[in-house]
């Protein structure tokens, strides 16, 4: 379009300054009906609270603008000297807690929901760290028990600009939580580290995740699909990368996934006993490195001193190799370095470890296999 | 202030050069130490917020680093609280509270030029945590434990010893201001007669000596978790976090009407002199105040209802909260009251007074939304929380304080500022206050949480919208130095009464203010208030 | 100045004053044993008591059945191995019931932790009475040393009736340096 032709289209110029984002969206205006009874029935009291509000402002800025227009100097008009009157201040006074009361009711009504005890026919415990989160399936039996970390997908070279940003930027993970519709999910939400906030706007579900204690929420999903949220509360430098994506689906695919993932902690038990070439660890050790450690330590181990040492050519991956898993495991008390033993198998710590001492020019050369990750955690 | 030093008429005036401001004790220079100062931390504040509105106004990280953007926000927090809005209004109490009872002085003068003088160290230190190593403070304005205590930044202890430097700064200001209204009125000065602004000021006053020793508690706490090895806020030690969060809001609410309460009184002054008609309901009026500042004590956990509170608790907090609305609707209602039927004319301070009652309001309407507890749970920690309490403290505080420089202004230098381009200076900020905070409704509903340095797509629009108000904001800022500057070097004479429709005592006494008023206490009270 | 002589006069109230912004500051430290009392009262944050004292008869609800659930953690590094014997019980109310938590600390050096219970739903937190519980103290465990923990509790049986299940989490917390502290 040739705007310099056209002029009467020059108010469109700010819409092609923002035309560059791929996904533009000026509509996303409004809270999300959401996919659970509960959800839909906030979003209903959001808008009844709303509405009020804005009859309510066009009452008292009606008669505001109306007595600014009319009630000018500049008009002639001389002031009145009215100054009081118990009427009016009794007015509104009353009418306020009435129009209050009817807003409480449908509240307390929506909050006794909320808060109904049932009986859950899935539990799964959420646990935040810094900076993902952990769920686990709570079964009666524990080697049934699924438990994986979830965490941000998007890679650092699409925030910081070096390439292309995906469709779900930043609401993406690893592992989605996984649950069936039409059941009650209960969520046992707590945390390892600072306080963390799981929330999932479409089920209406928002629960701090507080160190030390189990806080319960619940949701019954109506409809299948991939829902996103994201931490809320401030958890440290990625408390912006920390999305929560779960995945609705039906019950039988649910249940096939269930056998999978069972399947899955199986294999573990063979590729940690099996013995790894130094380029397959390497390998694995790069995809974990990034996935794990890159947010810290940078893509190019160079850190981000001093709350991220650099780690290339200097401390723990250049030393002796015992130091550097004991790290990886249990972590260093009072920094950031969390402990990694109870988030990551042994063929990834043993991967990341040996990828550490051999990348960007670390130069050590060793490796350690997984198996013997596992003797070490045995033995100790 | 030239001009001030300029005057006659006293016993005798100030000492010459920097000495004078370093040992005043009047409550004129006092007022202007306070007042340069919240102005200087204002821009400092201001620099912290345009560089999060930068690295905001595109997704992916640009500018800052996620470590930076904490350290930013919670700075930018803690700076616009306890270095803006707050030595604003205290200087406002100095310099008027005074004139406005017909008294001499503050009652503590020696005192008042201490609690002035803490405020540069304490913020000294605080802002040299940015050169530490680890860097500022990280944890958000409200430094919840354990990211503030285990998880903190060496530069933690700083950030404590210099809130406990603010408190003592604030606590000694608010006592000064207590027993000066209750024992230096002019004979004859009842209560009920006082200037809306001195008793939305005593009332503010009782709020901080009641809260500010609770804040200097909860950081103690955290000063003994972090190095004396007790475990307040460790669950591990049988402490809890979630306690800090009790203690802190038992602070942080009241701290809240702390940054609106005078302005209320500010406003009240202002549109009864442009409409040229008395306040509406001035009893109704103090009495709103006073259960506002009630109410402030019992409902702190509304910033807490996603902690996990039993049912009652989370009832309870809902209910108190929204009572809160019937007092401060009735202000409103009353406002507009003294409106109607007036003869308004429209220069800047009344430009900005009713600026502030309009986005007063809408930032009461989303407190309304925020109150009832389901719906918060979608709310909680999004931006639609920041939009809510921006629009109560920018268009609120920030508009009622410069509505405040500019109604007294040629009181204070005996000069009219420019009025175009103080008018100029409203609408800037009102265009960039409302493109800034506006759209920051919608990206709260979509989703987005606060403090985050980076976000998803879909909120990039009305972010992109978003950063162009501030930086709008922002620069407009400096057209409000520069129109102070002029004023003070010079401009049409100010007469004594300055606006047609003013009434207080302070109106009463020469423009510029003498360096010293009322060495003989006023007679007539009906000028009191308007 | 002149008007030194009523400075008395300016200055009424002040010693008040002060008085409040001591009490205040004490006020604050308060508020932590109010919170506590608080928390045990309405079983806010899921907090439970301290040692229960059984009556001499018990009364058995057999009308029904709750079930309790146990769920384990450790608290950022903690490095021990720490679960639940048996995962849920269905329990009597006003029955006692006994079950044991394993932990092993699997580092080379002495550690001593502490389990910090929690119970949701919180409404539950009153009604959940533990007469034996090793979260009560610390344990000092050498490397390699394992233990089985006992845990003897009662569900009231006066919880409401709607509470069909809850939960009872021990976060298992590394007080090693803090014990330490406390020896010097």
């Amino acid at each position: 379009m040739n705007i310099l032709k056209r002029p009467k289209q020059i108010w469109l110029l700010p819409a092609f300054l923002f035309s560059h984002v791929a996904s533009a969206d000026w509509f996303a205006l409004n809270l999300r009906k959401g996919v659970t009874e509960i959800s839909r029935e906030v979003y209903d009291l959001h808008m009844l609270i709303f509405y009020i509000c804005c009859a309510i402002g066009v009452v008292v800025f009606g008669a505001m603008i109306l007595s600014m227009v009319i009630h000018r100097k500049s008009l002639g008009v001389k002031a009145a000297s009215f100054h009081e009157s118990t009427k009016l201040e009794i007015a509104w006074t009353v009418i306020p807690i009435v129009i209050l009361l009817g807003m409480a009711v449908p509240a307390t009504s929506t909050l006794r929901e909320m808060y109904e005890p049932g009986e859950p026919e899935l539990d799964v415990e959420v646990r935040g760290y810094q900076w993902k989160w952990q769920y686990t399936y709570l079964n009666e039996d524990p080697s049934k028990e699924i438990q994986f970390m979830s965490a941000l997908l998007t890679p650092q070279d699409e925030i910081q600009n070096r390439a292309g940003k995906g469709e779900y930027y930043l609401l993406d993970v690893d592992n989605p939580l996984v649950v069936p519709i039409n059941k009650r999910i209960r969520f046992l939400i707590t945390s390892n580290d600072v306080i963390h906030s799981f929330w999932v706007p479409d089920f209406a579900v928002k629960k701090d995740a507080i160190p030390g204690f189990v806080h319960e929420s619940w949701a019954v999903i109506e409809k299948p699909g991939i829902y996103r949220g994201q931490c809320a509360e401030l958890c440290g430098k990625d408390h912006g990368f920390m999305p929560v994506v779960v995945h609705a689906m039906e019950q039988e695919d649910f249940d096939a996934w269930v056998i999978t993932k069972q399947e899955e902690a199986a294999k573990v038990f063979e590729i940690v006993g099996k013995s790894w070439s130094m380029d397959e660890l390497l390998e694995k050790g790069e995809e974990v490195y990034a996935r794990n450690c890159a947010a810290c330590h940078q893509v190019n181990g160079q850190g981000i001193p001093p709350a991220f040492p650099s780690l290339v050519g200097l401390g723990i991956p250049v030393g002796p190799i015992e130091a550097h898993i004991d790290i990886l495991l249990y972590g260093r008390a009072g920094t950031a370095m969390q402990a990694f033993g109870q988030q990551l198998n042994a063929a990834e710590i043993a991967s990341v470890v040996t990828y550490t001492r051999n990348a960007w020019g670390n130069n050590m050369k060793d490796s350690v296999q997984p198996k013997d990750i596992n003797t070490m955690m045995a033995s100790q | 202030m030239n001009a001030v030093i300029e005057e006659h008429d006293n016993h005798h005036g100030p000492d010459k050069g920097i000495l004078r401001w370093v040992f005043t004790t009047n409550h004129k220079d006092i007022g202007t130490l306070y007042l340069w100062f919240s102005f200087l931390m204002f821009f400092i504040g201001g620099i912290c917020a345009l560089g999060i509105r930068a690295e905001l106004f595109q997704p992916g990280l640009q500018i800052v680093q996620p470590e930076l953007f904490n350290q930013l926000t919670t700075m930018h927090g803690l700076i616009m609280v306890f270095g803006a809005v707050m030595p604003a209004f205290v200087g406002l109490a100095n310099w008027l509270v005074p004139m406005m009872i017909g008294a001499p002085d503050m009652a503590l003068p020696r005192m008042n030029n201490y609690s002035f003088w803490i405020l540069p160290f304490a913020f000294g230190m605080l802002l040299s945590t940015f050169l530490m190593e680890g860097g500022a403070p990280n944890y958000g304005w409200t430094f919840y434990a354990p990211l503030s205590t285990e998880y903190a930044p060496p530069s933690v202890t700083f950030f404590i010893f210099a809130v406990h430097l603010m408190g003592i700064s604030s606590i000694m200001g608010s006592i000064n201001v207590i027993v000066t209204i209750l024992n230096m009125r002019a004979p004859g000065m009842t209560l009920m007669q006082m200037p809306l602004f001195v008793w939305t000021w005593l009332i503010t006053a009782y709020l901080l000596i009641a809260v500010m020793p609770v804040l200097a508690g909860v950081v103690t706490m955290m000063l003994m978790d972090i190095h004396f090895g007790t475990a307040f806020f460790n669950a591990g030690g049988g402490g809890d976090p979630v306690l800090f969060q009790h203690v802190f809001w038992f602070f942080g609410h009241p701290e809240v009407y702390i940054m609106i309460l005078p302005a209320f009184g500010v406003v009240s002054a202002i549109i009864p002199t442009f409409a040229r008609k008395k306040l509406f309901g001035y009893d109704s009026m103090v009495y709103a105040t006073a259960s506002i500042a009630f109410l402030s004590f019992i409902v702190w956990a509304h910033h807490m209802f996603t902690v996990g509170i039993p049912l009652a608790g989370e009832l309870y907090f809902m209910y108190a909260t929204m009572v809160i609305a019937v007092p401060t609707g009735v202000k409103v209602f009353n406002w507009v009251a003294t409106m109607w039927q007036g003869s308004m004319t429209f220069e800047t301070p009344m430009l900005f007074a009713v600026a502030f009652v309009i986005l007063f309001t809408i930032g009461g309407f989303s407190g309304l939304m925020l109150a009832i507890v389901p719906a918060d749970f979608q709310y909680h920690d999004t931006y639609f929380v920041v939009a809510h309490f921006h629009y109560v403290l920018v268009p609120g505080s920030i508009f009622s304080i410069m509505a405040a420089v500019y109604y007294w202004l040629p009181k204070w230098t005996g000069n009219m500022y420019d009025e175009t381009l103080g008018k100029t200076h409203f609408w800037l900020s009102f265009i960039g206050i409302n493109v800034t905070f506006f759209p920051q409704h919608f990206i709260g509903l979509a989703g987005m949480p606060r403090r985050i340095p980076d976000y998803a797509l879909q909120f990039a629009d009305w972010n992109m919208v978003s950063s162009c108000g501030a930086f709008l904001f922002g620069f407009s800022q400096l057209l409000f130095l520069f129109i102070i500057l002029k004023c003070i070097r010079g401009g049409e004479r100010a007469t004594e009464r300055v606006w047609e429709g003013a009434k207080g005592l302070e109106w009463t006494i020469p423009s510029p203010a003498p360096y010293h008023t009322f060495s003989k206490p006023p007679t007539n009270m009906a000028e009191a208030h308007g | 100045m002149a008007d030194m002589e009523n400075d008395g006069l300016k200055t009424r109230g002040l010693g008040k004053l002060v008085g409040v912004v001591v009490g205040m500051f004490v006020f604050g430290f308060l508020l932590v044993p109010l919170y506590d009392i608080v928390c045990e009262v309405t079983g806010f944050n899921g907090k439970t008591s301290g040692a229960y004292q059984t009556s001499s008869q018990i009364d058995v609800d057999d009308s029904r059945f709750v079930t309790v659930q146990f769920l384990t953690n450790r608290n950022a590094d903690m490095p021990w191995e720490f679960r639940p014997k048996v995962r849920s019980m269905k329990v009597k109310p006003g029955q006692i019931n006994e079950t044991e938590f394993f932990v092993r600390n699997k580092t080379g050096s002495t550690m001593v932790g502490k389990a910090i219970p929690s119970v949701t739903p919180f409404k539950a937190a009153d009604y959940l009475h533990k007469t034996e519980c090793f979260c009560f103290e610390s344990q000092e465990l050498r490397n390699g040393e394992e233990l089985d923990m006992p845990l003897r509790f009662i569900v009231d049986r006066d919880i409401p009736s709607d509470v069909g299940r809850l939960t009872l989490s021990y976060t298992l917390y590394d007080i090693t340096e803090n014990t330490q502290v406390a020896f010097r």
